[in-house]
């Protein structure tokens, strides 16, 4: 007898059922909870420096933002997500994503899933989804933080936007919200780039390192005035545009160029990360 | 998920039940340039046990992973259980390639459980059970809760096989399943293999150590550099080596010995109180007959078919143990 068996669950329920799994696979690796520590670090650090100088002469130095904080501690949120976006969630974003498909080919863990069989796209998918819900757990761990270290530190106000206007608590909660969320979206194009690199490899030190460095270079090509042509289509260009929430009238073009041309690395490296995938032949 | 179109019957004569794994010119080129696998026509039966054997780097895995899926052809082609499309059968098919490969911090049975979540088919209210009856099936239940990266070479190699148990399968492909395992273990895998094979499983199973699985092989398919030089039932294979017969004689009784075996057709070499002669087509049985009929005094008498290893030393004039 023929040991088919009829499929036991519906194919939305089996997605789930492997998401679920690669969800708990990326969120529970001691090495991811410890780089979210490490984030969540960040606010707390930065709202307690500026905590006990805040009396002294150092108070008021530094980026527009910083300044802010010790009168509102919403702005510690800002300013923690401003100070991380350089540098420190590029490195997360980089493991996340660099990790995906080139961890399991060194673990050897690759060639079991495919022959369980677990058709490619499907679990280049689930892959992307996994690093996008790490990075969208590091954006939140230092928002959570900054708000809660922001609330106690230094109370939460009305909100006195860059413009200089003052809008009620909730709405100025909800401007830094969406600073937050526009943050999260801008991380997901350097979140397709390394799934890309990662389909290249089995050396997924390698996958992180390369996605880190494009964020990097995307960063140093941004500063070179001659450059100014290809500046708007850069990775990072637009990272800072969610300065635009903290305005009375957010400029809603430029925020949708921000997303657009993350819409645009998403595709193009999506794209690049599937055709690879799912013609390479899997050798480790 | 489509349902896997089941070309074949419920119930078959073995003859026409089908094949498990057949290829057609098989061929691998790498990048590199180097020709991995050299048109290979492999033909593994339903119900058999294929041993598929071959030095290392004689293209048994390049093999099994393009059987797989997982490494496309440069030509030929490789059916699966009759079906040309492995993903369409794989859920049929229990595998182990190149050794285990698991995440190291997670226990062994949560590597089975995230296995298990990435199969489609399988029934997630059954997952635990099945995964304890797989860890059971290879004596590793003792040391489910323990991350993988604890576990020894041999622990590593059963989990390996325990995620092929994690259902019922049509196919078990077990590469070098012996490998890293002492020879109780190895012994367990045999025993396990039969198991299977008696319950209807068809195992195809690779190793480069000939003696390891001979044992249990139906079938047997030898590979060197590429090319598969002999496939076939296992008798038919043991025929083909040239038997050799050794008879040893009480002292004085060498010459009237040897005159009977060279009257039976025999070329006979003496050695102190023994002779040995090449078999050819003679029934073994015929010569002690002879010999007593004729009042030789016979104190031993051998029959010797060469191992698969000579075979395989006769086929390719090289050691088996011989890397590419």
């Amino acid at each position: 007898m023929s040991l088919a068996e009829a499929p036991a669950q519906s194919t939305a329920a089996a997605y789930w059922r492997l998401q679920r799994s690669e969800l708990r696979l990326v969120l529970g690796r001691r090495r991811n909870l410890v780089l979210l520590l490490g984030l969540a670090a960040v606010p707390l650090l930065l709202g307690l420096v500026l905590f006990f100088t805040q009396d002294t002469a150092l108070d008021g130095q530094g980026p527009a933002f910083l300044g802010r904080v010790t009168g509102n501690g919403l702005f510690l949120v800002v300013a923690s997500v401003f100070l991380c976006l350089p540098f420190l969630l590029p490195l997360t974003i980089g493991i996340a994503s660099g990790d995906a498909i080139a961890g399991e080919a060194s673990a050897g863990t690759l060639r079991y899933l495919l022959t369980v069989p677990v058709g490619r796209t499907r679990l280049l998918l689930v892959k992307a989804v996994g690093a996008l819900a790490f990075a969208a757990a590091a954006v939140a761990s230092i928002a959570v933080v900054g708000l809660i270290a922001g609330a106690a530190l230094f109370g939460v106000h009305d909100v006195t936007l860059l413009s200089g206007d003052t809008v009620s608590l909730g709405a100025g909660a909800l401007r830094v919200l969406a600073v937050v969320v526009y943050v999260g979206l801008s991380l997901t194009g350097l979140v397709a780039v390394g799934l890309f690199f990662s389909t290249l490899t089995e050396v997924p030190v390698g996958a992180m390192a390369a996605t880190v460095v494009v964020a990097i270079v995307s960063g140093v090509l941004d500063t070179i005035p001659a450059l100014s042509a290809i500046h708007p289509a850069l990775l990072t260009h637009h990272w800072l545009d969610f300065a635009e929430f903290l305005r009375i009238e957010p400029d809603w073009g430029v925020i949708g160029g921000g997303l657009a041309v993350q819409a645009a690395w998403v595709a193009i490296f999506g794209a690049l990360a599937w055709s690879r995938f799912t013609t390479a032949d899997v050798t480790s | 998920m489509t349902a896997p179109a089941t070309v074949v019957p419920a119930v078959t004569s073995p003859v026409t039940a089908g094949t498990a794994v057949r290829t057609q010119g098989l061929t691998k080129r790498f990048r590199s340039g180097q020709v991995a696998v050299d048109g290979i026509d492999l033909l593994v039966p339903r119900g058999a046990v294929y041993g598929f054997l071959g030095p290392n780097g004689s293209g048994k895995t390049t093999t099994i992973r393009m059987i797989l899926g997982l490494v496309r052809p440069t030509s030929g082609q490789a059916w699966l259980l009759d079906s040309p499309n492995p993903a369409d059968v794989l859920p049929r098919v229990g595998a182990l390639v190149e050794g285990p490969g698991f995440h190291p911090y997670l226990t062994g049975r949560a590597n089975l459980a995230r296995l298990d979540a990435a199969d489609q088919t399988s029934d997630a209210r059954t997952a635990d059970r099945r995964a304890s009856e797989a860890l059971e099936r290879v004596g590793l239940l003792a040391a489910e809760g323990k991350p993988y990266r604890q576990y020894s070479l041999g622990m590593k190699q059963r989990l390996g096989l325990a995620a092929a148990l994690l259902r019922r399968r049509d196919l078990l492909v077990l590469d070098e399943p012996t490998n890293g395992l002492d020879p109780q273990g190895t012994r367990e895998v045999r025993l396990l293999i039969r198991e299977l094979a008696q319950a209807g499983t068809t195992v195809l199973v690779s190793s480069h150590l000939l003696g390891e699985i001979e044992q249990v092989c139906t079938h047997i398919g030898i590979m060197s550099r590429g090319r598969l030089l002999l496939q076939g039932p296992r008798d038919v294979i043991d025929s083909r080596g040239v038997a050799r017969v050794a008879v040893t004689v009480a002292p004085g009784h060498v010459a009237t010995a040897a005159g009977v075996l060279r009257v039976l057709g025999l070329d006979v070499s003496i050695e102190e109180l023994t002779l040995g002669a090449e078999l050819g087509t003679l029934a073994p049985a015929r010569i002690p007959e002879a010999l007593v009929h004729a009042g030789v005094d016979v104190t031993g008498f051998e029959v010797r078919r060469p191992s698969l290893e000579q075979v395989f030393v006769e086929l390719t004039g090289e050691g088996f143990d011989v890397a590419r």
